[in-house]
């Protein structure tokens, strides 16, 4: 009896060990099917919203069955490190567009150069994602949420300081006067409000006022810093001017990100730049009628910071078949449409315009993507996004510190510089 | 022939026994092997590679080390632990010791103290930092509103905003933790000293602190020595409290030792460096507990 259960054990491993050898070398085995698969989906809780709509939405059509796993923002990148060490990466895999370069040089994910061109895809996505999920001339991921920043204002605490509602900001000196008269309402109202500990935060908000006046923050490989005190310094001086005469409440300083929309949430804050994808997230209240309009840099330039995510498969998926039916599906104008734009998100797609019938603010998401930018840089997370990385030094020590501003920059960019060097 | 006889028998006894000790020592040593000395070879290997997270490693001697020295977060990471366990090792151990002589003897209420001191032991650090984390808040905790109750405070206080503030006020969420713990182990060492020491010394005309210093902190000693060595250790490695209360914040003025290899591997995927890094960190605490022990036994023999 014994003998015989050993013998059927070793008989299963065989069979395994073989049906293994078998689909791996196989062009077209059963695990590479395009249907009836279960594919696994990481991604980080930011897009949270939007993935799960999509995977809903798929799942219903009972092609294959999509697992999402929603991962919190700040242990993402140590998550994925993990699973690529023990080789255990999902198929599918959701990635910061900033840490996309980063992600395709550790190898994880497999070129989907050959499956895009079979569509018309190439033309119709935001060719600015595209861009960032590009390397060495192969295309390893596809865009999956857009995510963009832009002045958000309250035109209740607008008419009660008696701004005009409908006239948002037209440059940051002047956001930062309409945070002056907000301000001066008292009653723990704040003029405006920034993640003053939080490098995201801050690169996200403070970059497209230097684009938008023309200056820039990375060379263009992106391997080291284009800032200097003509460009940044006096965005950052304005930011330090208004913190140190008490427009953003002091907590700013402590912000690290967790907190950050609450207080414009709450219907305390007058007006600061947040990201496209929190208006899903803050009612209207009472006490809260959301404007939005373009970041503004010192001369009135606009411009956006296109964050969000792309969407690739894993280089170890074996399922690669299946998951570009999700990913390809997502891609689709209805699919788009139904899952993004109906709930108040920016499409992926460039050839979906707004019409008359569209949300207003909606409307100045797709008047200001076209202006945006997204920064790409191997090391941009170690860089930027790390709370010990050198740019939240470097933006905290600007806006907090006791040096003046272009001391700060002088003293700061070459720590920026080497962190930004590959090759150091 | 018969001394011979006893002889043999005798060896293959001893042979048989030998063999015996060997084969019931396996499993230990089999766990042991497994779970730390294979482990710890792949680490030494691991930091004389270039180990990427997909794809082969390839040898690079001892390349990694050299850059360490030049990593200025991970020197000022040095600088800051070392201070943090000076701090932390001798305010939890005075006031371990204040808890256990407080509960010393067994009179009314001293079974609830030392029940109350002991719970927080119980929670898991991780927990206990966000329970801290939730308390120090402005937003939401009672902590400021509770001292500008009392008069204590004119404004809120910025627990976590500065560099001193995030130190000190981890030190403190960390002597809640622990100290009724190692005031549990002082505890035991203090119930060891027999009584009639004590009544010797009463009768000789002891006072309080006379008795305290004169028999209490020598015969305590061992003891005393245990809880150093835990709180050394414990503190040299300290990463939870702070990645949870400051995430080495503000400013980078609380990072330790172990957050730093932790961005190392799991932000930055530089595993071979973290791995160089643990490495450094391993040999320091074995030096560490050396000198510990070897003070500790000479004090024994004096």
């Amino acid at each position: 009896m014994r003998e015989n259960t050993f013998g059927h054990r070793l008989g299963a491993v065989l069979a395994a060990a073989l049906l293994t050898t078998a689909c791996t070398s196989g062009d077209v085995g059963d695990a590479d099917a395009e249907t009836g698969q279960t594919l696994t989906l990481w991604t980080r809780a930011a897009t949270e919203a939007q993935t799960r709509a999509f995977v809903d939405t798929y799942n219903d059509l009972g092609r294959n069955t999509v697992e999402l796993t929603v991962v919190p923002n700040d242990t993402y990148l140590q998550q994925v490190a993990t699973a690529a060490g023990g080789r255990s990466l999902p198929d599918l895999l959701g990635a910061d567009v900033v840490y996309a370069r980063n992600f395709i040089r550790h190898g994880f994910y497999t070129d989907l150069g050959d499956r895009l061109a079979e569509t018309d895809l190439l033309d119709e996505l935001a060719p600015a994602h595209l861009d960032a999920a590009t390397a060495d001339g192969a295309q390893y991921a596809v865009p999956h949420t857009l995510d963009l920043s832009l002045i958000f204002y309250n035109k209740v605490l607008y008419r009660e300081a008696g701004l005009d509602p409908e006239r948002p900001p037209t440059s940051l000196p002047e956001m930062m006067e309409h945070a002056e008269a907000i301000s001066a309402l008292g009653d723990g109202i704040s003029g405006t409000y920034f993640g003053g500990n939080c490098p995201g935060c801050l690169l996200f908000t403070l970059w497209p006022m230097v684009w938008a006046d023309g200056g820039e923050i990375l060379t263009p490989d992106g391997t080291a810093s284009a800032m200097d005190s003509e460009t940044i310094g006096p965005i950052l001086q304005t930011y330090r001017d208004a913190y140190a005469e008490g427009l953003a409440p002091e907590s700013a300083a402590q912000e690290n990100g967790i907190s950050w929309l609450q207080p414009f949430a709450q219907g305390t804050v007058g007006v600061a730049p947040l990201g496209s994808t929190m208006l899903r997230l803050m009612p209207e209240h009472e006490g809260l009628e959301i404007g939005v309009a373009p970041i503004r840099g010192m001369d009135g330039g606009e411009s956006t910071f296109v964050g969000g995510d792309v969407l690739g498969i894993t280089a170890t998926s074996t399922k690669t078949a299946a998951a570009w039916d999700f990913l390809s599906w997502t891609l689709t104008e209805d699919v788009q449409r139904e899952v993004l734009t109906s709930g108040g998100d920016v499409s992926v797609r460039t050839d979906i315009a707004p019409t008359d019938g569209t949300d207003p603010h909606l409307r100045t998401f797709h008047q200001v993507v076209d202006l945006g930018r997204v920064p790409t840089a191997v090391n941009f997370g170690a860089t930027f996004n790390d709370p010990q990385g050198p740019w939240l030094q470097f933006a905290r020590a600007a806006i907090f510190g006791p040096d003046p501003v272009d001391t700060t920059i002088a003293e700061h960019r070459p720590r920026l510089d080497s962190a930004l060097d590959v090759a150091g | 022939m018969r001394s011979t006889g006893t002889h043999h028998r005798h060896r293959r006894r001893s042979t048989d026994r030998s063999t015996q000790a060997i084969v019931l020592s396996l499993p230990a040593a089999l766990v042991v092997g497994l779970l730390f000395v294979v482990p710890l070879a792949l680490l030494v290997w691991m930091s004389m590679t270039d180990w990427p997270l997909l794809g082969e490693p390839s040898f690079v001697g001892l390349a990694q080390y050299d850059a360490i020295l030049d990593d200025p977060l991970f020197l000022d990471a040095i600088w800051f632990t070392l201070r943090y366990t000076l701090i932390t090792t001798v305010l939890l151990t005075a006031v371990a010791l204040g808890l256990a002589l407080l509960v010393q003897q067994t009179r009314f209420g001293s079974g609830f103290l030392r029940t109350a001191f002991f719970l927080p032991a119980a929670m898991g650090l991780a927990v206990a930092s966000l329970l801290w984390f939730a308390l120090y808040s402005n937003e939401v905790g009672p902590l400021s509103d509770l001292l500008a109750t009392l008069g204590l405070v004119d404004e809120p206080v910025n627990w976590l905003g500065t560099p001193d503030g995030a130190l000190w006020s981890t030190v403190l969420m960390v002597i809640w933790r622990f100290a009724g713990f190692y005031m549990i182990i002082l505890l035991t060492g203090l119930q060891a000293i027999p009584d009639q020491v004590y009544e010797a010394a009463r009768i000789d005309g002891a006072g309080w602190w006379r008795t305290f210093t004169g028999i209490t902190v020598p015969l305590l000693r061992p003891t005393l020595a245990l809880v150093l060595v835990l709180s050394v250790t414990g503190s040299l490695l300290a990463f939870e409290q702070f990645y949870v209360l400051t995430g080495g914040g503000p400013d980078n003025s609380t990072v330790t030792v172990v957050s730093t290899i932790f961005r190392q591997a799991f932000t930055l995927f530089d595993l071979s460096w973290a791995a160089a890094m643990s490495v450094v960190v391993l040999i320091a605490l074995v030096l560490a507990n050396i000198v510990q022990l070897s003070l500790i036994r000479k004090g024994d023999e004096s």
